[in-house]
């Protein structure tokens, strides 16, 4: 028995994703008894430091170099660890690439998928995982019944821990096929953590009026370190990039702390973004929706306050 | 071609949530349904288009009891040429992948589309599925899609950029926003859907390997805390000190 996980990595740089898998199987394995251990597929430098963030022991499916990204060759290397180290669960991050996976291998596997988990599973009598369901509106609690599950993680349900042990790493020799897909580009923004892995979120509307007047956007997340988002008109119109668009049509996100600024807040905005642990709304307008699903408000013209804000947090910076 | 396009209902996002049976079914009572967007937007509308430019025939599929024949008809009014419907009340993303899969394995089909996940329960687990029953590519999150002859060229969402993928039918993809433009059906469509063939098969026995436990309404979110937009450095602080998040 064993809990595995696969840790995601873009050349020799494991991603958020990886931690947080490892530190909540690291603790998933101890309620059950058990180890956690860590998966990592294709070239990468230092997989033995996983054990920092909770890995027992990694298995490295060796390849020349950073294997493309193809759920069938994915999904026929994480049989093989699972099978090798007699898995009994399976997690994976609730990314682009762990969502194509946890299908094939729950149907590969015969083992029961739960998605977007967002907790440690209950596991007294019986193997309980929770989720956010109707756009952030409920929880539902699903108890897995197959003796192999999958659970796909929330990005930022669990903090990483981080100690100073390495794993021991064992090389897993697996036959991969040929891929039926070619990658044949990826284009990221370079220096920015991708959306929804950012802990901060700055996020701008059509209250802003024109493209032109984002830089005060900027500026405060910089200061923060945050990634920026938009509204989906915002978006539409392109005033900003399509990949920032958060919302129901867009990307869900759920970061510790999202500032809503001159975003009405829309039933279908909220859907992508009001499971946020702390929302900040900055609206002109008292009357504004986004203000019921908010923590702290800010009822003013956001050309003032944001300057203001920024100015404040780099006073707060400097002292601390 | 022969195009399949995988449609599910939804509860309309602006529908109010609530369970019954102690808290272990959705309650229905009251609730407006649409066809989920991802499959009506850009799944269907996708897979029109291929066919208005290349040819070829459109199928839709939906696992789902009587009630949902109305998304059915009003995909066929958008363009669907038939439509199967797999007669089943509440199934799962596993049971749903089974019966797509199992009909969909002896008729060829060159693309399988899907929608990148139901809003409901934002599973994205239904297309991996059918893709591995099927032993097919999968291409998700797929918001650019163009095809010469059989192979198609993709590109594909994911953290923070996308990816351009090649690939060779038959596989199966999952729209996101971008694949097509959102169309609205027509009188013509309406009327000429009506007539269109609606299959309905009985589903396949499916062993269930998750069960619903109760679902969970959280505490109503208590009332926003409003700071003088003259005064930053009192939000900073609440921030730093009572949330604690900076
Ligand atoms: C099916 C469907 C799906 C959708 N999906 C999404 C989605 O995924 N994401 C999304 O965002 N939207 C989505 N929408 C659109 C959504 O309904 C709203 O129209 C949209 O979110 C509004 O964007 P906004 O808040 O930027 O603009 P507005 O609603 O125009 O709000 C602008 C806000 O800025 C404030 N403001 C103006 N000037 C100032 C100032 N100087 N200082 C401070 N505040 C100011 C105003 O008071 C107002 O509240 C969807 C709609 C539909 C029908
Ligand atoms: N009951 C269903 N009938 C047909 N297709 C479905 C059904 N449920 C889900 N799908 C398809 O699978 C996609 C992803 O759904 P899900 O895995 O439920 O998030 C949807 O966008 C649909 O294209």
């Amino acid at each position: 028995m064993s809990v595995i996980f696969l840790a995601e990595h873009q050349q020799d740089t494991f991603k958020k994703s990886a931690f947080e898998a490892a530190t909540f199987s690291k603790k998933l394995a101890e309620k059950l008894g058990t180890t956690a251990i860590g998966v990592v597929i294709g070239s990468m430098n230092n997989p033995g430091s996983l054990g920092k963030y909770g890995a027992d022991k990694v298995l490295h499916v060796q390849a020349d170099q950073n294997v493309p990204f193809d759920s069938q060759v994915f999904t026929e290397a994480l049989a093989a660890a699972a099978k090798q180290s007699d898995a009994s669960v399976i997690i994976l991050a609730h990314s682009s690439t762990g969502k194509a996976l946890g299908g094939r291998l729950s149907a590969r596997l015969k083992a029961g998928l739960v998605s977007g988990v967002n907790a440690l599973p209950d596991t007294e009598g019986g193997f309980k995982a929770r989720k956010s369901v109707f756009s952030g509106k409920a929880n539902g609690i699903y108890n897995i019944t197959s003796a192999i599950k999958i659970l796909t993680l929330a990005g930022n349900a669990v903090k990483p821990v981080r100690s100073e042990t390495e794993a021991p790493v064992e090389s897993l020799q697996v036959t991969l096929p040929t891929a039926r897909i070619t990658v044949k580009e990826i284009k990221t923004v370079q220096g920015i953590v991708p959306l929804p892995e950012a802990e901060i979120v700055v996020s701008a509307g059509r209250g802003m009026k024109d493209p032109g007047n984002w830089g005060i956007i900027e500026e405060l997340a910089a200061t923060l370190g945050a990634t920026t988002a938009c509204s989906r008109p915002v978006a539409d119109a392109d005033w900003r990039p399509h990949h920032e668009h958060v919302g129901q049509t867009g990307i869900a996100i759920r970061p510790n702390l999202y500032f809503a600024i001159g975003i009405s807040g829309a039933i279908q905005h909220l859907a992508g973004v009001n499971t946020s642990k702390v929302i900040v709304v900055i609206n002109k307008d008292p009357e504004a929706p986004f203000f019921k699903a908010a923590d702290y408000g800010v009822v003013g013209d956001l050309f003032e306050v944001v300057p203001k804000l920024n100015d404040a947090l780099k006073a707060f910076k400097a002292a601390h | 071609m022969k195009y399949l396009v995988c449609i599910s209902k939804t509860p309309d996002t602006t529908a109010k949530i609530g369970f019954t049976n102690n808290n272990k079914t959705f309650d229905s009572n009251g609730v407006q349904y649409i066809m989920n967007p991802y499959d009506e937007w850009y799944a269907l509308v996708r897979a029109l288009e291929l066919k208005e430019t290349q040819g070829g025939d459109i199928t839709l599929i939906n696992v789902g009891g009587v009630d949902n024949e109305t998304i059915i008809r009003k995909g066929l009014a958008i363009g669907g040429d038939k439509a199967v419907r797999i007669n089943a009340e509440n199934p799962s993303a596993w049971f749903v992948a089974s019966q797509i899969a199992n009909y969909a394995k002896n008729e060829g089909f060159d693309i399988i589309f899907t929608g990148k996940e139901t809003i409901d329960y934002n599973g994205a687990e239904v297309p991996a599925m059918v893709a591995e029953l099927l032993d097919l590519p999968l291409i998700s999150f797929a918001s650019k899609m163009d095809i010469s002859g059989n192979k198609a060229t993709i590109q594909r969402d994911i953290e923070g950029g996308v990816e351009i993928v090649e690939v060779d039918t038959p596989f199966v993809i999952s729209a996101s926003k971008g694949l097509a433009e959102q169309r609205i059906p027509n009188m013509r469509g309406i009327m000429m859907a009506k007539t269109k063939p609606l299959e309905v098969v009985e589903p396949l026995a499916i062993e269930e390997m998750i069960e619903i436990d109760h679902f969970e309404t959280p505490p109503p979110k208590s009332s926003v805390k409003l700071v003088d937009p003259s005064d930053m450095e009192e939000l900073v602080r609440l921030l730093h000190e009572e949330a604690k998040i900076i």
